[in-house]
Parts: structure tokens; sequence; C-alpha cells
């Protein structure tokens, strides 16, 4: 998304940690690994019965998972940079 | 809201920390946000610099609160498929004339919000008329937002109503006011994925027990509403009109014309979202990106409602009952469908996560309604006629102010919304009076340049007034309208009214010289400053508005069809 600025001729940095597709991965992560070791260790038989027999934790844990890595990817592949003048920005916006 | 049910749901170490992590990383937004504050542009609208995908998906979360989840899974509980004319028709076509008529107008002539956009078409009285009912109307909306929230944690988790409610205010309040409408828009989109992430695989799982499709079927067919709850069309139960070609006229020019065009093109809490993103193209997909995900939003949240209706016990022993309107044996009411879903479906885990999602849905509502109002305040009511001419820095502090003084507001309607049953309802019929007129107003003076300062605040006045009357003489039982059919007659009048009132008007009075409206009407403005750049980070076939707008039309089209 934000890579082509950089022909605009403004110098920019790498936003860093306010992507708000890192806290989106990392609020995804730790909600996957819990559940996953929910799933894993601690499912009950009346858990699975209560839910005709699906493993809930266990599968969305998983979906999360892989859904936390596809957003670091997303945010590694194409950088937010940000425009070192603020008055830069500005303009851009 | 949730009498004598038993609905308290059995959480446990591990939910309650799954909760926490979620609202550690809502106050962590706030503060990371904060530091990208520095002028009330910034504060009031992030600087207008947001990519397009952040604020579609905010766009869709700020409306995904307490009304849409659980009066939308409730009303699939009652009703069934015909609930999906609320996204289908009710939303789809105007989300996609937002982004395609009417974004270049709002984001072209930079002006900071819907009522500005007013004072520069139709001068002050209508400027004042629109921003302090658009003010007054969110802080009551924020207070029922506020109060089905508490609702919910008092029926979860057991914590007392006030606690409840004020310990919501706060944590609404700190976000909001710390990093302004940035961290309001960041929240909504991580809102809308733990919404997504607590609703889908209670769906999938409802589907399965419930035995697949055809499972629900056979179960919803031999239900008291019958097959009917199966196809979304004519929707007759929905709109309380006896005659199927009067539903389904209502559906199409009520429900999808005046009453969706209004909530959707003119309701600030949106179109703010909008006017925040980085370039005009940006400005207009946002709008047009939203729709996509609106499109799917029933599945996962009038589907589970269905599934309620037919396997929770409580629900299948009343369905008949309340679908007469009359109280169950055991206290529940279709409001409770979705938690009697998880009650009964979801282990410990991912029910925390389907709390945080509850949760999260409603405090989006909330914090939506409170960034619009104090941009509104600050900007449309407090810079333009109480105190004007200050230092920028005056501003953004006042904004911080404003926003609490409208959560204390919002605290004290909150305990209003809690003496009333059926508020919501009336809430909602009461912003679409609101609407409706504003739509009216808005398309004539966008696109007739005769159209007078005059005519725009009567135009409003008159158009709310008469919606006012309708709705009092159906509450009075004399027109024998119910249910959807009262919202889509008055604002139908509304629109009307509005439209007759402002053309007599314009004629007999002097419209502004046509300088004055560049950018402003369609007839007067350049052609080339409508249009967006195709260049740079707008290039591409994916990132054309209109293009887009084309593919979820025709999704739309064919889901109507199919179901």
């Amino acid at each position: 998304m934000a890579h082509e600025r950089k022909t605009s001729g403004a110098r920019t940095h790498r936003a860093g940690a306010f992507d708000v597709r890192a806290i989106i991965a990392l609020l995804l992560g730790i909600y996957g690994v819990v559940l996953l070791v929910m799933g894993i260790g601690f499912t009950s038989e009346a858990d699975l019965e209560r839910a005709a027999g699906v493993n809930i934790n266990l599968w969305t844990g998983l979906a999360l998972t892989v859904a936390a890595l596809l957003f670091v990817a997303w945010a590694r592949w194409r950088p937010i940079l940000v425009p070192d003048d603020e008055a830069e920005q500005e303009q851009a916006g | 809201m949730l009498a004598d049910a038993d609905l308290r749901l059995d959480a446990q170490f591990v939910d309650y920390a799954l909760l926490a992590v979620y609202f550690v990383l809502v106050l962590g937004i706030g503060y990371l946000a904060r530091r990208q504050v520095s002028t009330s542009l910034d504060f009031f609208l992030s600087g207008r610099s947001l990519p397009a995908w952040v604020t579609g998906l905010a766009f869709i979360s700020a409306n995904l609160g307490a009304v849409e989840v659980m009066g939308m899974s409730a009303s699939g509980a009652q009703y069934g498929m015909p609930t999906m004319h609320y996204f289908w028709v009710g939303a789809i076509p105007a989300m996609l004339f937002l982004g395609i008529v009417m974004m270049p107008f709002y984001y072209g002539s930079k002006v900071r919000s819907v009522p500005e956009f007013m004072l520069r078409r139709f001068g002050k009285p209508a400027h004042l008329v629109n921003g302090i009912s658009f003010a007054t109307a969110q802080v009551l909306i924020a207070g029922a937002n506020l109060f089905l929230l508490a609702a919910v944690i008092n029926t979860l988790l057991g914590w007392p109503l006030w606690v409840s409610i004020v310990l919501a205010a706060v944590i609404v309040l700190s976000y909001t006011a710390l990093g302004g409408l940035s961290a309001a828009i960041y929240n909504e989109v991580l809102q809308f994925f733990v919404i997504v992430i607590a609703l889908l695989p209670l769906t999938i799982v409802g589907m399965v027990k419930v035995g697949g499709w055809q499972g629900l079927v056979d179960k919803v067919t031999a239900g008291p509403g019958g097959a009917e709850q199966l196809s979304s069309w004519p929707g007759d139960a929905i709109t309380g009109f006896g005659n199927s070609f009067l539903s389904v006229l209502g559906i199409v020019f009520g429900l999808g014309f005046v009453l969706s065009f209004g909530y959707w093109t003119t309701n600030f809490v949106e179109v703010q979202r909008a006017m925040a993103s980085k370039s005009m193209s940006a400005a207009r997909r946002t709008p047009i990106i939203g729709a996509f995900p609106k499109i799917f939003i029933p599945f996962i949240v009038i589907i589970p409602g269905m599934i309620a209706g037919v396997i929770a016990s409580e629900l299948v022993r009343d369905k008949a009952a309340l679908m007469e309107g009359q109280p169950g044996e055991t206290g529940v009411t279709f409001n409770d469908a979705l938690l009697l879903l998880m009650r009964d479906l979801l282990p410990n885990g991912m029910l925390g996560v389907a709390i945080a999602g509850l949760l999260a849905s409603f405090m989006a509502g909330m914090a939506a309604n409170l960034s619009a109002f104090n941009t509104v305040f600050t900007y449309d009511i407090w810079q333009s006629y109480v105190v004007k001419d200050k230092p920028d820095g005056y501003y953004l502090r006042m904004g911080r102010w404003v926003t609490m003084a409208g959560t204390v507001l919002a605290i004290g309607t909150a305990f209003i919304a809690a003496s009333y049953a059926n508020i919501l309802q009336y809430l909602q019929d009461l912003f679409s009076f609101f609407n409706a007129p504003l739509f009216a107003t808005f398309i004539l003076g966008m696109f007739w340049k005769r159209m007078t300062p005059t005519a725009g605040w009567l135009g409003l006045v008159m158009g709310t007034a008469s919606a006012v009357t309708v709705w009092g003489l159906a509450q009075a039982g004399v027109l024998g309208l119910s249910g959807l059919g009262v919202s889509m007659t008055a604002a139908g009048t509304a629109f009307v009214v509005d439209i007759v009132v402002s053309v007599a008007v314009s004629v007999v009075t002097t419209p502004k010289p046509a300088d004055q409206l560049v950018g402003l009407v369609y007839t007067v403005t350049p052609r080339a400053s409508l249009r967006h750049s195709e260049t740079g980070q707008d290039a591409g076939w994916y990132r054309k508005p209109a293009l887009l707008a084309g593919i979820a039309l025709v999704i739309t089209i064919a889901l109507n069809i199919i179901f």
C-alpha cells in the first residue's frame, strides 16, 4: 500500500509498532494460541457433546493462528511508511 | 430485558483472561494514537490520513453496535430470512450511492462534518438546526448503547448495573478522549475482527448442531413461523402490511430508498469515517469496501438467531407465544437468542472470545456516537456560534472536554434508557425522522442550484414535523400500522413533505449566487474537481470505486435471488 509513497520524494520511515495490522495480529495470535491449548488439553467429553462433536476451541484456535500469521506477512510485505516531515503528511492526505 | 431467565454464563479464569487481553489492547490503541494527535484536525478527522481498508472496516463496525448484533439476531429468531432486507436492501444500495455519487461533494469540499456542508450550502439556520438535532440524537443513542452494554455485562457476569455502566463509560471515554477519531477508528477495525471471530464459529457449530442447512429448513418449517421464514421476499410479517404487493413496495421504496439512503448518506457517524481517509479515491472506496463485509454479516448474525429459535430449549417452547406478543413461560425474549446459543454451545475459551466480541460490538457503537458528537459540538456549535477565532490548540483541548461531557451525559441518558422497555425501537424511529428529511434536502440541494437557504431549513423542520405527526398517529392506533411499517410510512411522508416544501419555498425566495455554490452543487462544479486521482496509491483496477461498487451490486442481487 504505502511503499509507493517513496516516489513522491518525501523522506520516510517505517511506522513500527503503530501499524493497526500488528495489533490485530497480536490479538488474533494470543487468542489463537490460548484456544489451541484449550482445544488440545482441556476439552471434556461434555464440551464435545454440547457442540455436536466439534472441538470448537481447537478449530477456531487453528484458524486464528493462521490469520495472525497472514496479518504479520501483510504488514511485512507492505509496511506503512510515515513521512518524517509533518507538513509532508498534510499534503499527502 | 432479560427478566427471570437463567442466562448467567459459566465464565472461568481463561475467559476472563481473554477478555482482559482485549481491553488491554483497546486502551493501548488509545495511548498509541495519542502520540499522533497534534492538531484539532488530527483529533477530529485523524488528519485525513487513513487508508481505505481501515476506514471501510470502521465504517461497518461503527454501525455494528448493540442494535445491529442483538437486534438483528432477535429479528432472525422471530421473523427468519426476511430480516436480510435490513442488509441487502436497507444498506448496500445506499452505501454504494454514498461512495459513487455523494462522497465527491463531502470530501471534495473539505468540510469537516455533515452540518458544515449544510452551512456552506444553505447558511446558518439550516446549520444550527442540523447541528443541534444531530448532537442531541447522538447523546441519546450513546446512552442507549451504553445501557445495552451494561445490561449484557450484568447478565453474563453478574456485576451490578450501575457498576457496569460507569466502568464501560470510563473505558470508552479513555480511548476516545486520548486518541480522538484515530483511536476510535483503529479500535473499530479491531472490534470488527473480534466480532467476526466471536460469531463465525458460533454460526458454524450451530449449523452442525442443527443438522446442516437442511436441518435448519426442516426445523423452521415445522416451527410456529412456518416456511415463510425461509425466503426473504415478500416479508409480510416484518413490514406488518397485510398485502404482499404493498410489502414488497414498502421494502423497496420505504426501507430501500428513503430510510436507508437517509441513514447511510447523511449520518455523520458513518460519513466521518470516510472523511478521515487519505484521498478522494480512498474516501469513495470507504463505503464501497464496507459494503462487502456488510453483505455477509447477516449470515453470522441472522442465521445464529434463526438457529437459536429452533434449538435453544426456552425459545423453542416460547416462540409461538412470543410471536403473538405474549410473554413466554420461561421469561426469555428474542433479544436473548445469541446469549442462549453461546450458553448452549460454547466451551470455556471460545466463550471468553464470544463475550469479548459482544462487548466489543457495544463499545464500537458508543465510541462512534461519542466521536461524532464531539466533532459536531466543537466545530459546528462551539466554534461557529459560541467561542470563535481561538487558536487550534484551544479547540483540541475543548474536544477532549466535550468528549468527557458527552460521556457523562450518556451515563445520564443510559439511566433514562434503562427505564423504557422498548427505547431502541423508538430511538431508531426518531432517528429516521431526522435522517429522511435531511436526505431529501441534501439530494435536492446537491443537484438543484435554485434551492434557496430558506428552503433548506424550512424543508428540514417541516419534514421532521410531518414524520413525528405520522408516528404519533400510528402510536395512537389511528393508522393501523405496526412494526417496520410505521417508520417506513413516517420516513416516506417526511421525504415527500420536505421535497414539496423545499421546492415551493425556493420558487418564492432568492437563491445563493452560483459562484458560492462551486464544489457544493453538481451543475456548477467543474467535473475535474469531483474526480479522484488514479495514480500512485490510487492506481490499479482493484482500487476503482465504480468497479468495486458494480461487483458488490452483482453479489447482492444474486443473494436476493437465491434467498
